[in-house]
């Protein structure tokens, strides 16, 4: 990477794997469970996530040394609050059906752990372009598992992926469907999406032993 | 030169080595171990881990056996071969080969498939962990034949057991860690993710699903099913007794599931505490819905009121109530460990089942979950039980000291 030096490059590629904000650190569960039984709505929240805690980041880093740290919380709330409402309203021009879909949990993007965990623990003390790294680096891990869980959880519970019917039309009985295959309803409830959390924290933990902690 | 001294030559070979666990497992399997305890006091007892399986086991094997004639005597009888049982337990028309050959057909396979992918699944973590295999699928495997659908996909049953043995088990860290009865796990991942195999009035019956929409159509609602909807149960209380009535595999006669729980409780396998806690609470929440239909408050035009009125010994005797509180709530593992904690944990199972039941037709076999969500209670329980002793404790030895 030319373009990065490398303790730039980490910021980002951390939180890809062994820093990842989901499987590590924990935080953001509440929307891997509750959006990703479509792929396609993991996919739209992940570059949500990614918009805002890119351009968060680098307005909190603008304003760190000018925000009273009494009131820091508020201001950080008010700079998210702002950049959910554009993308609320911007999936509403022009993605209705979409927005609908979403509902409440793109407003809720407001609550999201890993935000606040950034602006927090990054913004407020580094400059603007690592900050920017930073966010784009630890929305992309959020994405990733969002993206892998909505994967699985579409292609096993509807049989489809981003809605194309991948595995054959279970009502006229063709491809999977013709030898007997059925979709798993249980992939479409929220615990599935804890589960497979669980199983790609398992799966990175045993590929990576250094992740495991020690009690 | 036998077959124990064969295995006992391939063990001295293997060790060491990665397939060591397996040969171990079919030698202590087969035979006692050549082995013995080198140093240090240690507690003389004959019941081992798979003593106290395989007698579970034992008391298992008459409901499969009955649940084998029933598969077959459902069958039958839906499609108006055979007369219903007229002259008891012991009818002609309900022991018969015809039964059996139908029976032998669709139970079988379940039960291979369970023990063949069960076993499999705690061979692949033995070797992978490079502990002993663990006896503890013998039961669970026994149990989840049991507690199926007769109709249910072979495929399903597969998915179903890896996901049991691997989320519900060997994640916790493998026999007697888990926090949730794997059988159970099993069934309520079966329940979750193929309803339509799992519940309504198509899959209790062999051969029923295939038959929808035909001409020769059978239906074998189960007398939950039935009552959820206000109808009548449409059998006589000696019949559910007997179980001569269309359900899960096995868990249809509460008069073997009663065998089976006396020898449990003889060779102080099962707990009795819990046994006798679960049937009285599953008997007062029948009785309060009976007082509440009984009071007028709830009437005739209300969805509860099939089920609500259903006398409240008559609870015990139909769906898979005894079957769970026999094979399940005992389960040593997921219960509760203090007496104390035994009364309370098996009375709420009692209870809550009755009341998922009643409440929530969606889910007719309200055992499955309040044992489930019992298991996860338990250690709290547990907690409470011990501090309230220690408090108590620490009260006398204050009064002792001042």
């Amino acid at each position: 990477m030319g373009l990065l030096s490398k303790k730039d490059s980490k910021l980002i590629l951390d939180p890809l794997a062994d820093d990842n904000p989901i499987t590590i650190q924990v935080l953001g569960i509440c929307s891997a469970l509750a959006i990703t039984a479509q792929l396609k709505a993991s996919i739209v929240m992940a570059i949500s996530v990614l918009f805002v805690l890119g351009v968060g980041n680098v307005v909190i880093s603008l304003m760190r040394n000018i925000i009273p740290s009494k009131i820091r919380i508020i201001v950080q709330l008010i700079v998210v609050a702002t950049l959910v409402i554009i993308v609320d309203q911007v999936l509403k021009a022009f993605a209705y059906e979409l927005s609908k879909e979403l509902s409440v949990f793109i407003g809720l993007i407001i609550t999201n752990c890993i935000i606040m965990g950034r602006f927090e623990a990054f913004a407020l003390g580094n400059g603007p372009w690592r900050s920017f790294l930073d966010g784009i680096g630890n929305a992309a891990g959020y994405g990733v598992i969002l993206i892998i869980v909505g994967f699985f959880r579409e292609l096993l519970g509807s049989g489809t992926l981003l809605g194309f019917k991948v595995l054959g039309d279970p009502i006229a009985k063709t491809g999977l469907y013709s030898i007997g295959y059925e979709n798993n309803g249980f992939m479409l409830l929220s615990p599935m999406a804890l589960i497979i959390v669980g199983l790609i924290i398992w799966v990175q933990r045993s590929r990576n032993k250094a992740l495991i902690e020690e009690n | 030169m036998g077959l124990k001294q064969n295995l006992h030559k391939l063990k001295e070979k293997y060790k060491g080595t990665k397939m060591a666990p397996a040969f171990n497992a079919i030698h202590t399997f087969l035979y006692l171990p050549n082995e013995t305890t080198h140093s240090g006091g240690h507690v003389r007892a004959a019941d081992d881990l798979k003593r106290t399986m395989n007698t579970v086991i034992m008391a298992l094997v008459p409901c499969l056996i009955f649940g084998m004639f029933n598969a077959g005597y459902q069958y039958h009888l839906a499609l108006g071969d055979i007369q219903a049982v007229s002259s008891g337990f012991f009818s002609s028309e309900f022991w018969n080969w015809d039964n059996l050959v139908i029976g032998l057909w669709k139970v079988l396979p379940l039960v291979i498939v369970s023990y063949g992918v069960g076993l499999a699944v705690e061979f692949i973590f033995a070797m992978i962990k490079g502990h002993e295999v663990e006896e503890g699928y013998l039961v669970t495997g026994m149990l989840v034949p049991l507690i199926v659908p007769i109709d249910i996909p072979l495929w399903m049953l597969t998915i179903a057991v890896i996901f049991g043995v691997v989320i519900g088990k060997e994640v916790f860290g493998g026999t007697g860690m888990n926090i949730l009865n794997p059988a159970l796990t099993i069934r309520a991942f079966l329940f979750f993710a193929y309803p339509t195999w799992m519940s309504g009035d198509k899959v209790w019956v062999h051969g029923a699903v295939e038959r929808v929409g035909q001409p020769d159509a059978i239906s074998g609602e189960t007398i939950l099913g039935s009552l959820a909807q206000s109808n009548p149960a449409g059998y006589d209380w000696l019949d559910m007794f007997y179980g001569f009535i269309p359900g899960s595999v096995g868990e249809t006669s509460t008069l073997l599931i009663l065998l089976g729980a006396l020898f449990l409780i003889y060779s102080k396998i099962g707990s009795w505490r819990i046994m006798v806690s679960a049937v009285v609470g599953a008997l007062i929440m029948g009785f309060i819905f009976n007082s509440v239909v009984d009071a007028g408050i709830i009437t005739e035009t209300s969805k509860f009121y099939g089920l609500m009125s259903t006398e409240f010994w008559q609870h015990l005797i139909i769906g898979g109530l005894a079957f769970g509180i026999v094979y399940m709530a005992t389960d040593p593992v997921t219960a509760s460990q203090t007496n104390k904690g035994k009364w309370i944990y098996g009375f709420l199972i009692g209870f809550i089942s009755v009341l998922i039941r009643v409440f929530n037709p969606a889910y007719p076999e309200g055992v499955m979950l309040a044992i489930l969500l019992m298991n996860v209670f338990a250690p709290t329980i547990d907690h409470y039980v011990i501090q309230g002793n220690i408090k108590k404790r620490m009260k006398r030895l204050k009064v002792k000291t001042a």
